[in-house]
């Protein structure tokens, strides 16, 4: 059978999949993201490339993207509505597609203030769930969102987004997960999971509707470089849920990192235990060398 | 209401550079905002002429976005007007450009910035409520507007940032996904939030440049 990806290829084999995250420089020399793909080729079945992330002007996640594809890896690009409007949106998706990008995940976006452009006009002409719907309908129908027929190719993509387990309301964090699944996605990376019990609430309930059968979840894993690091994303990154407990140990720990680093591994194996997590996506900005150790040691390497 | 903010003293002294001027206050929004009533333009005078700038005159505007009204009165102060360097509009947006419509000849200073359409919740406390957008959906959302009050105009949201009913923008202000969703968990309707509500069509905003 014909995959669009290596990334939809294992996880519709029923293997559990690893993604991780590549932040691209702030700037256009192409070697920070060459050198930090050659340490981590091999380790993940793709690789996101962020969209400006946190809303720092950064190298974009096209040319991210295609600087992977050069170096053998296979990208996930990131694409959110904070920067573009719908017709920029829909001809990035077209772009991306024309030059081999296959998994790309849709998000709303950080907020502009939160960046380093504070005066930026924030467009949010559309929400995540609308954009996806939109790409499903231009792979599936053929259809751009105006009604208009593509002409020449619909975009061939496995569709990605995003979901917070941890966020208020707590009561409709499964409903939103549908209405991602329902609008299109194939595939979802979820938010940094440090609450292992609310997580599991989730799941519990996400089972229960049978939403494992429909889209494969991936769960975020953040290994905790320093207490600086948990500190932010305890005290400031919205939408983060570090328990007193785990922000204690990295507090408390003679070495932060090594303390991170254990905190990651146990995470992960928990989460491979949890029935309907088929994945896990993990996110070490900066720190993207500790992939290869943390998915050697959780019994991870060799990918399928 | 049209809510307005008096610019700081300091960016609002840069722009006249040198005066006299000539100060315009408005009966309406502006003067229910506190940004330019009576009593605004009159302190505006005395701070101004301690920074060596004098006033030639002054007027409130019944309203000033109302042409033919500021013609009349504005046609009463010619005089004072003509001998001043710049006019310092404190109205809105609107009021602004309907002045600088009838004084050709002279620099017209907005005093005030322009922000919403808001609700007056106490004496000096505004609220957004509405950003003009032309085409009104707030009937999908219990009466509540997200493009105007979610920073990110989410019509599917709450987004993954809201946290104990606050927005992850702006800790002080309450996340209006969260109140669209208490109303409708009080009503029992919390089903129609799984509904994907479509893109906006903005194309009504642009077309409605003129209402005749
Ligand atoms: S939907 Fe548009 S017109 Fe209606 S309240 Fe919101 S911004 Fe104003
Ligand atoms: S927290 Fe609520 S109001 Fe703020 S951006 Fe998210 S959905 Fe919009």
């Amino acid at each position: 059978m014909g995959y669009r990806s290596n990334l939809e290829r294992v996880l519709s084999e029923g293997k559990f999949a690893v993604t991780a995250e590549i932040g691209p420089p702030k700037g256009s020399d192409p070697n920070k993201i060459k050198d930090k793909a050659e340490i981590v080729k091999g380790y993940a079945d793709a690789f996101n490339v962020t969209d400006n992330q946190t809303a720092v002007v950064r190298l974009s996640s096209m040319g991210g993207s295609v600087i992977l594809i050069n170096s053998g890896l296979e990208p996930v690009m990131q694409i959110t509505c904070r920067d573009r409007n719908r017709i920029a949106l829909q001809s990035d998706v077209l772009g991306a597609a024309s030059i081999g990008i296959r998994n790309i995940l849709f998000l709303t976006g950080d907020h502009q203030s939160f960046g380093n452009h504070p005066d930026a006009k924030g467009v949010y002409d559309l929400d995540s769930i609308q954009l996806t719907k939109i790409v499903k309908d231009m792979r599936d129908e053929g259809v751009f969102e105006s009604g208009d027929k593509i002409l020449s190719g619909n975009p061939d993509i496995f569709i990605g987004a995003a979901a917070n387990p941890f966020a208020d309301p707590f009561e409709l964090r499964v409903d939103r997960l549908e209405k991602k699944i329902d609008s299109g996605a194939d595939f979802i990376q979820t938010q940094s999971v440090f609450n292992l019990d609310k997580f599991n609430i989730w799941m519990d309930e996400v089972r229960s509707r049978d939403l494992d059968k429909k889209v494969h979840i991936l769960a975020g894993i953040t290994p905790l470089k320093s207490l600086r690091m948990a500190e932010r994303m305890k005290f400031h990154v919205p939408g983060v849920d570090m328990p007193d407990e785990i922000y204690e140990k990295i507090k408390n720990s003679a070495d932060p990192k090594q303390e991170g680093y254990n905190l990651a591994i146990e995470l992960i194996n928990d989460v491979k235990k949890i029935k309907g997590v088929h994945g896990i996506h993990i996110t070490a900005l900066f720190w993207e060398d500790i992939l290869p150790d943390l998915v050697k040691e959780t019994g991870l390497y060799p990918r399928p | 209401m049209i809510i307005t903010r008096q610019k700081e003293f300091n960016e609002l002294l840069s722009l006249i550079k040198e005066g006299p001027v000539f100060i315009i206050g408005c009966s309406e929004c502006a003067t229910l905002c506190h940004t330019g009533g009576e009593e605004e333009v009159l302190s505006m005078m005395e701070d101004l002429k301690k920074k060596n700038i004098e006033t030639t005159g002054w007027v409130i505007l019944e309203p000033a976005c109302h042409l033919l009204n500021d013609k009349r009165l504005l046609k009463q102060h010619k005089a004072e007007i003509d001998k001043a360097k710049k006019i310092l509009v404190f109205a809105c947006g609107n009021g602004a450009q309907t002045v600088s419509e009838i004084i050709t000849d002279i620099d017209v200073i907005p005093g005030n910035d322009t922000l919403f359409l808001g609700e007056i919740k106490r004496a000096s406390d505004f609220e957004k409520r509405c950003v003009m957008c032309g085409d009104c959906i707030q009937d999908l959302f219990e009466g509540v507007c997200p493009i105007s009050r979610c920073p990110k105009s989410l019509l599917n949201g709450p987004c993954g940032g809201s946290i104990d009913g606050k927005c992850e923008v702006d800790k002080d202000i309450d996340c209006i996904w969260d109140i669209i969703y208490k109303r409708l968990k009080e009503k029992g309707q919390l089903d129609r939030l799984k509904k994907i509500r479509e893109p906006k069509k903005w194309s009504k905003s642009t077309e409605m440049r003129r209402v005749l």
